[in-house]
């Protein structure tokens, strides 16, 4: 009886016959295009930074070759100087909104979706708590840097593009601009700087982030925030001691690894980017605990929250 | 095999006592009415049905346990609840794709075609459409998955009249066919009064009635007594007794129509009706009882 009415369906309609399951790298990668369509501000407020860096970046060389004119420094100027310094700044702008970005989302991810009560219509979908939650977690994680790397990468290009121009005969060696800025190098250490510290090494952040948006009933960026702080304002009270609050800060400023990209520390090591320093840490692996920990009890309360 | 079975169903929220042993047992096919006051345990019912809460006693839905395998039992069950529970920043294509994307039993091309008789259109958010714009979205989509459950929470509530008239029309035209299950929970009981198989009372976590609506016909009778009847009427021990229009109307469990044809206009009750004389009126209940 069954196979009779299957095989008439599919006479009469027979490309509409659907497979018994969808995969889970489809699910999941549905759900994370739903992100994507939920939060632009992914990639757009990356973008917008980047846009208003270009405005300030062209209009800076404009005024500068006008310094070179009347002065006649140009000669002086190595393009490379000139150049240096203002990409690792474009590259921290994207970086620091993508970050925001990151914490704002996180907070707001299994929160949001309870307080407008659409978790129940996600929940009516054959969609599991597992991959509902490792799609939002793959936002801050892999979504985020990636995004951030294009869009870095592609507004140096522009920077290189713009100076090229506007410098044009002013007396600044442009044939050494585009040889020396080593285009492939800084986006290398660039990428690798992306997925290790803010892919990561910042994981037990953003793990902390999506507990407390799972749990939290309102507020969920001060339940975010301000344990931390009175625990570290107990700590300094009662012991005298900064313990906690150094090691917060210590985990935020990156691993002690040259890669930290902390101000003054140049990034043209390529001999510094060997992974096995970064992978050595203990500090990374009982990061990447903690945030394992964190996500299983996010996708645990996210089976039992329902609607606020 | 029974699309819904539980037994002993129990679910606690500190004190209160949302669910306090319900038996149920739903099988294909038949469109079940669940009416209750605010508090009784529809909703607690229904969620533990979902797969979104947890439960005590034994609950079955499609033979899954809907707690262990929420995910799984999606494939085949499909849910509107009250509130628009679309998220407001979701379009209507995007929601098209995206359940096009995830459910194997979806078939994008039925919903166009549901979509195509509203004036819903693609490029729309959820923001934008009215209410009743919105529940017709979420119905083009549940009736283009091919699911054997579907569970319906004051699917119309806030809707206007016609959008009413139009999803009950919609769901027994292009959706029902013996195949499927429906449950639906109602304020609006006149609006469903037609359409059920079977009816369900639930009061205080407890089942308070459970038959099919041929039952309900036979066993219950409504009478508008003639004022000459009056006390032989009541010799029968009517379930309740209430005063309109300057007429005595009674309401009688399990007496034969012939017996009371006699006494005045003899009709069924309505569902509603016969809530208000079962659940409403504590004092009926208990004489119901008695």
């Amino acid at each position: 009886m069954m196979n009779t009415q299957s095989m008439s369906d599919s006479r009469v309609t027979p490309q509409v016959m659907a497979p018994a399951a969808v995969s889970w790298s489809q699910s999941f990668y549905w759900s994370v295009r739903r992100e994507l369509w939920e939060n632009r501000s992914i990639y757009l407020a990356p973008l917008t930074v980047a846009g208003l860096f270009l405005i300030g970046f062209t209009i800076n060389l404009i005024r500068l070759r006008q310094k070179f004119q009347s002065t006649l420094a140009a000669a002086e100027q190595h393009p490379h100087d000139l150049l240096t310094t203002r990409y690792e700044l474009a590259a921290a702008l994207i970086m620091g909104t993508a970050l925001i970005v990151g914490i704002f989302y996180s907070l707001d991810a299994l929160y949001g979706e309870r307080r407008d009560r659409s978790i129940l219509f996600w929940k009516s979908l054959p969609i599991s708590d597992l991959t509902a939650v490792l799609s939002k977690v793959a936002v801050p994680l892999v979504i985020l840097p990636l995004v951030s790397f294009v869009i870095t990468i592609t507004t140096q290009f522009f920077m290189l593009l713009i100076s090229t121009v506007v410098l044009a005969g002013s007396g600044v060696n442009m044939g050494n601009l585009w040889t020396e800025a080593s285009f492939f190098k800084v986006s290398l250490i660039i990428l690798y700087h992306l997925l290790t510290v803010h892919g990561l090494w910042y994981a037990p952040l953003y793990g902390w982030f999506f507990m407390v948006s799972a749990w939290a009933s309102r507020a969920p960026f001060i339940w975010a925030f301000l344990p931390p702080f009175v625990i570290s304002m107990v700590e300094k009270i009662t012991f005298g001691t900064p313990h906690f609050a150094s090691f917060l800060l210590s985990r935020l400023a990156g691993p002690p690894a040259p890669v930290s990209m902390a101000p003054g520390v140049h990034m043209d090591i390529m001999a510094e980017l060997i992974p096995v320093n970064f992978f050595s840490q203990p500090g990374l692996w009982t990061g990447l605990l903690v945030a394992a920990i964190f996500v299983a009890i996010a996708i645990r309360l996210r089976r039992y929250r329902g609607p606020i | 095999m029974p699309v819904i079975e539980a037994r002993g169903l129990r679910k606690t929220f500190g004190t209160t006592m949302a669910l306090d042993g319900v038996d149920l047992r739903v099988e294909e096919g038949r469109i079940l009415g669940l009416i209750g006051p605010n508090v009784a345990g529809k909703t607690t019912a229904l969620s533990a049905i979902m797969g979104l809460t947890p439960h005590e006693g034994e609950l079955k839905v499609l033979g899954r346990n809907p707690w262990k395998e929420r995910d799984q039992l999606m494939h085949d069950v499909c849910f509107i609840a009250d509130v628009a529970i679309l998220p407001r920043w979701l379009r209507v294509s995007q929601a098209l794709d995206f359940v096009a994307g995830i459910h194997p039993r979806f078939d994008r091309a039925k919903a166009e075609g549901f979509l195509a008789k509203t004036s819903i259109r693609h490029t729309s958010k959820v923001r934008e459409l009215s209410k009743g714009m919105v529940v017709q979205l979420h119905l083009s989509l549940v009736m283009a998955i091919d699911a054997r459950l579907l569970v319906l929470d004051e699917p119309t509530l806030g809707l206007d009249i016609l959008y009413r008239k139009q999803f009950y029309d919609s769901l027994l035209n292009d959706y029902f066919d013996r195949t499927r299950t429906i449950l639906v929970t109602t304020h609006q009981v006149e609006e469903v009064e037609h359409v059920l198989t079977d009816l369900m009372f639930i009061n205080g976590g407890r089942i308070a009635l459970s038959c099919t609506m041929e039952d309900f016909e036979l066993r219950y009778t409504e009478v508008t007594v003639r004022q000459q009847s009056i006390a032989e009427a009541r010799a029968l021990r009517p379930i309740q007794e209430r005063q309109m229009l300057g007429r005595t109307i009674m309401l009688f469990e399990g007496i034969q129509r012939e017996k009371l044809a006699g006494l005045g206009d003899v009709r069924t009750p309505s569902i509603a009706d016969l809530f208000v004389a079962l659940i409403g009126n504590n004092n009926a209940a208990a004489q119901g009882a008695a």
